[in-house]
């Protein structure tokens, strides 16, 4: 992550709406779905790379489905060029539908079959203590992934490993590809079943940046986990908590209204 | 091979961004490097799929990186993980695997690793070492770590007669020297067959070569082999490795294109997963005519139908 401390820029509501509306529009120009899931997290995705990341940290989407949240966070950030962005999707892109490897430089890793990131957030949290270097690991799971076993091989690891430079951030909008998590493979409540394990959990409203802040900005003396408890397809009315939303692609019509309702806001 | 291996990493760890990662396997044989290195000898525990994304992710970040197992752990669990996070991303991991093909005999197919290869060799830029001997151990590990590729290393045990002097380790070695067919073998499974071929009369005997890198595209074949194959004598491969994927297809395809007749074409390989009963690693083998008496037979019968 090439980011700076000095670069950091605090998030307004303006810049989240403008980022909300240029999501939907990308989607709706390339007529690509995933977008309930990257309306989800995008709040704290923006929050992360405007305000917390530095030089030395790392980001690293696990949910490798919410490329576009990630790639709208880098176009905020000017990290991606509007042309860029233009590309979504498309043929002759390096903005694939999942975040692409060796393509961009602010992506660390190619994500997209779940279970993997977390493994690569500790690696690289790791690397970081190895190195004695201070710098944080932020890593984005959804929340069906803690159905990989993966997932748990990764938590169980950055446990024992006192990794403390690393945070977890779980989008919890009880929805997956086809049904609600908890009627599919149901881990509820999440952070419960995740307590026995040596680190920090909190569970926080993953739409209220002041809330987030305060979670990211607690001192951190060993891994920590922050649940955000999201709404699937957050901000957009006929999206919100309705799982199409995690395939549907948007129409022209759907759009507008989309959009008219985020300038409402 | 564990005490060469442990031995070879040893010496490598002086290098302080080496990081030695094991699947909880290496008891009484990986202690003296655990002691060595210390914190950067890591126990992952019996979590393999996390453990290949983690070595990803420090390969990333400039570390030298070796992944230790028992083979049939070493790949097959974390294909996803080592095609996604170590491939994809071109990251110079060295996953180990001990007991390639049959050598955990006795315990059972789970335990054997009779695609472990093939398999890897589908994946973009990953490179395949096999030692045929413990005194290629050494070598071998420092030919793959310094590579800038993924690389697998399939380690056995020697297999070498008594009196046997193993020759200096090179991608192709050529054993025995005659006027019979030639015969290309990779791994341990080659020194199991010396004695025989070496006591064959020089008409029967096979040139006997020794491959110990793959793909085959690492490096040229051999002048020598060449002319070998190009009198059409016959040529077999034979490899503890099931048919699909290993060193016998990807010779036959590279001879085609290079549109070189050897005669006729035999493969010894793994024949099955499975066998009626279970036995030790010579029992399997031969199980699977890759027994010194099958490839004997092999050689022999083909001068018989020449003449």
């Amino acid at each position: 992550m090439s980011l700076t401390a000095q670069d950091t820029m605090k998030l307004t509501k303006q810049i989240l709406s403008a980022a909300r509306k240029r999501l939907l529009q990308m989607h709706y120009e390339s007529g690509v779905g995933h977008i309930g899931g990257n309306l989800s997290c995008l709040d704290a995705m923006m929050l992360i790379f405007h305000e917390y990341l530095g030089s030395e940290d790392r980001f690293i989407l696990s949910k490798g489905h919410s490329a576009g949240a990630l790639y709208i966070a880098l176009w905020s950030r000017k990290h991606l060029s509007e042309e860029a962005l233009c590309t979504f999707h498309k043929d002759n892109t390096l903005l694939a539908g999942h975040p692409p490897a060796l393509a961009i430089k602010d992506i660390l890793f190619a994500t997209g079959s779940l279970g993997h990131g977390l493994s690569l957030a500790a690696g690289t949290a790791l690397a970081q203590q190895l190195k004695g270097q201070n710098g944080k690991v932020f890593c984005l799971t959804s929340d069906a992934e803690w159905q990989e076993g993966s997932t748990w091989e990764a938590l169980i690891f950055a446990c024992h490993h006192s990794l403390s430079n690393l945070t977890i951030l779980v989008d919890h909008n009880n929805l997956q590809g086809f049904g609600c998590t908890s009627d599919v493979a149901s881990m509820s409540p999440l952070a419960e079943k995740i307590s026995g394990f040596d680190l920090s959990i909190q569970s926080i409203n993953g739409h209220d940046l002041v809330a987030i802040r305060q979670a990211l900005n607690a001192p951190a003396h060993k891994c920590r986990m922050i649940i955000l408890e999201t709404i699937k397809g957050h901000g957009v009315s006929f999206m919100e908590n309705r799982m199409e939303w995690h395939y549907l692609p948007i129409n022209q019509e759907q759009f507008l209204q989309a959009v008219k309702e985020i300038d409402a806001q | 091979m564990r005490q060469q291996l442990c031995d070879a990493l040893l010496a490598r760890s002086v290098n302080p961004k080496m990081i030695f990662l094991t699947g909880d396997l290496g008891f009484m044989a990986l202690e003296p490097l655990q002691q060595s290195m210390k914190a950067r000898f890591i126990n992952a525990g019996v979590a393999e799929q996390n453990m290949v994304s983690v070595a990803a992710a420090l390969a990333r970040e400039d570390f030298e990186v070796w992944v230790y197992s028992i083979a049939p752990f070493c790949y097959a669990r974390p294909f996803e993980q080592i095609r996604n996070d170590v491939t994809f991303h071109k990251l110079p991991v060295k996953l180990i695997g001990n007991g390639g093909g049959y050598g955990y005999g006795v315990m059972g197919p789970t335990h054997h690793a009779i695609e472990d290869y093939g398999v890897l060799l589908t994946l973009p830029m990953m490179q395949v070492f096999i030692p045929a001997f413990d005194e290629d151990v050494a070598a071998i590990l420092e030919v793959a770590g310094d590579d800038p590729n993924p690389a697998y290393l399939r380690l056995g045990r020697g297999e070498v007669p008594q009196d046997y002097k193993v020759p200096v380790y090179a991608p192709w070695r050529q054993l025995t020297a005659g006027e019979g067919m030639t015969v290309i073998v990779t791994g341990p499974l080659v020194g199991t067959y010396l004695n025989a071929f070496r006591s064959l009369l020089k008409e029967q005997r096979p040139n006997l070569w020794v491959v110990a890198e793959l793909p085959l595209t690492r490096h040229a074949l051999p002048a020598q082999l060449l002319e070998q194959l190009a009198e059409q004598r016959g040529l077999c491969v034979v490899e503890e490795h099931v048919q699909r994927g290993g060193l016998g297809s990807e010779l036959a395809l590279l001879l085609l294109e290079m549109k070189l007749s050897v005669g006729s074409f035999h493969h010894l390989y793994a024949r099955a997963h499975h066998y009626a009963s279970y036995g030790s690693q010579q029992f399997l083998r031969a199980q699977s005519g890759l027994d010194v008496d099958t490839l004997v037979s092999v050689v022999t019968d083909k001068l018989k139908k020449d003449n």
